[in-house]
């Protein structure tokens, strides 16, 4: 069996929200995403993923920013992980 | 080195501290890009760390013509000072069908200071095709707080710039800004030039002032990315007013309330 990631990131922490950020990694070999290497997101929001079959295993906790870095900005908030096994 | 007559505007710094960069495309001429190219393949001799630009090039090297011309000096002199330090150079060769894209990074180390910056500069000496796998740029990102490649798993954000350009190409960046040598898949080596600075002297109105107030210059500041998520893209204007603040000495700017608001403390001194 082998295993097809699909990391989305989303505008909120809904999963029916829209997709800011992508990418993917092929356990089957059959393709090699990489950086960069598309401008158009594989679905528009979360659900349209879930819709086309992918399986989602890990969603972005929500934790309270650190006293004294309210305002600071890091890594994308809401990531989702979803999976296609084969 | 003319710098005064080519300094950026207010507008265009405003940009800069909005997306991070800017560009100016064909400002290198021909016989410069040709001589480029011939020292890019021979190897371009390393910078010590830390020598001010004046004694950074030989003078009758590509490097010392580069930052000499009119658009060059005046940006660096806008962003970083009229003599800053060359932090190092390095050649970035992209090679033919190599199969593999840089992660998304920000050079150097996590870089806490919010009240200077260094800037890169890359130059481009020839045209950059979609398939040469130019610079992955992700504009506004400068001023996240992430280590290096730590953000390798953002393959693709909304509103990314695969770069493509003319020869003679040449791009400012703010030292955080995200990255990346995107994949070759043509049959072509990718040559890009790239040099960081870092300022010696406070980053206060160093450029043309004069459109200061010019209503283009808040709007630049306002700009958001279809990468930002609603709410930290709130955060980013917040930090943006702070970094305008520092730029131009006057701590009382701001944008839609937004650091006002947060600062109204009545009674309070600190």
């Amino acid at each position: 069996m082998k295993q097809q990631v699909l990391v989305l990131y989303l505008n909120s922490s809904a999963l029916d929200d829209r997709v800011v950020g992508w990418a993917s990694y092929d356990g089957t070999g059959r393709t090699h995403p990489t950086t960069g290497d598309s401008d158009e997101p594989p679905y528009a929001t979360g659900v349209d993923a879930l819709r086309d079959g992918w399986r989602l295993f890990q969603a972005s906790q929500l934790i309270p920013p650190y006293p004294g870095h309210e305002y600071d900005t890091s890594f994308l908030k809401h990531e989702f992980l979803f999976e296609k096994l084969e | 080195m003319e710098t005064t007559s080519h300094l950026l505007t207010s507008v265009l710094m405003a940009r800069f501290a909005a997306q991070g960069f800017l560009r100016f495309d064909s400002v290198v001429p021909d016989d410069l890009n040709a001589v480029a190219m011939d020292a890019m393949r021979a190897g371009v001799p390393d910078v010590p760390y830390g020598v001010p630009l004046s004694k950074a090039f030989p003078d009758d090297s590509f490097a010392r013509r580069l930052v000499g011309l009119p658009v060059v000096a005046g940006a660096l002199h806008s962003l970083v000072g009229p003599e800053p330090t060359v932090d190092h150079i390095a050649v970035h060769v992209r090679e033919p069908n190599e199969g593999m894209a840089q992660p998304l990074h920000g050079d150097a180390i996590i870089d806490t200071r919010r009240d200077a910056f260094d800037v890169q500069l890359m130059y481009y000496p020839h045209e950059v095709t979609a398939d040469m796998g130019g610079t992955l740029l992700v504009p506004g990102s400068h001023l996240r707080l992430t280590n290096e490649s730590d953000t390798g798993r953002y393959q693709n954000l909304r509103g990314q710039i695969r770069l493509t350009c003319p020869a003679g190409t040449v791009l400012f960046l703010h030292h955080g800004i995200w990255h990346g040598g995107r994949r070759n898949d043509s049959a072509q080596r990718r040559f890009m030039f790239k040099t960081r600075f870092n300022p010696t002297t406070p980053q206060v109105r160093l450029w043309d002032t004069t459109d200061l107030d010019d209503p283009a210059v808040r709007a630049e500041l306002t700009t958001t990315f279809p990468w930002y998520e609603h709410a930290t893209g709130r955060l980013e204007i917040y930090n943006r007013i702070a970094l305008w603040r520092t730029l131009t000495g006057d701590d009382t700017f701001d944008i839609d309330y937004w650091a006002t608001r947060v600062s109204n403390r009545p009674g309070r001194t600190a």
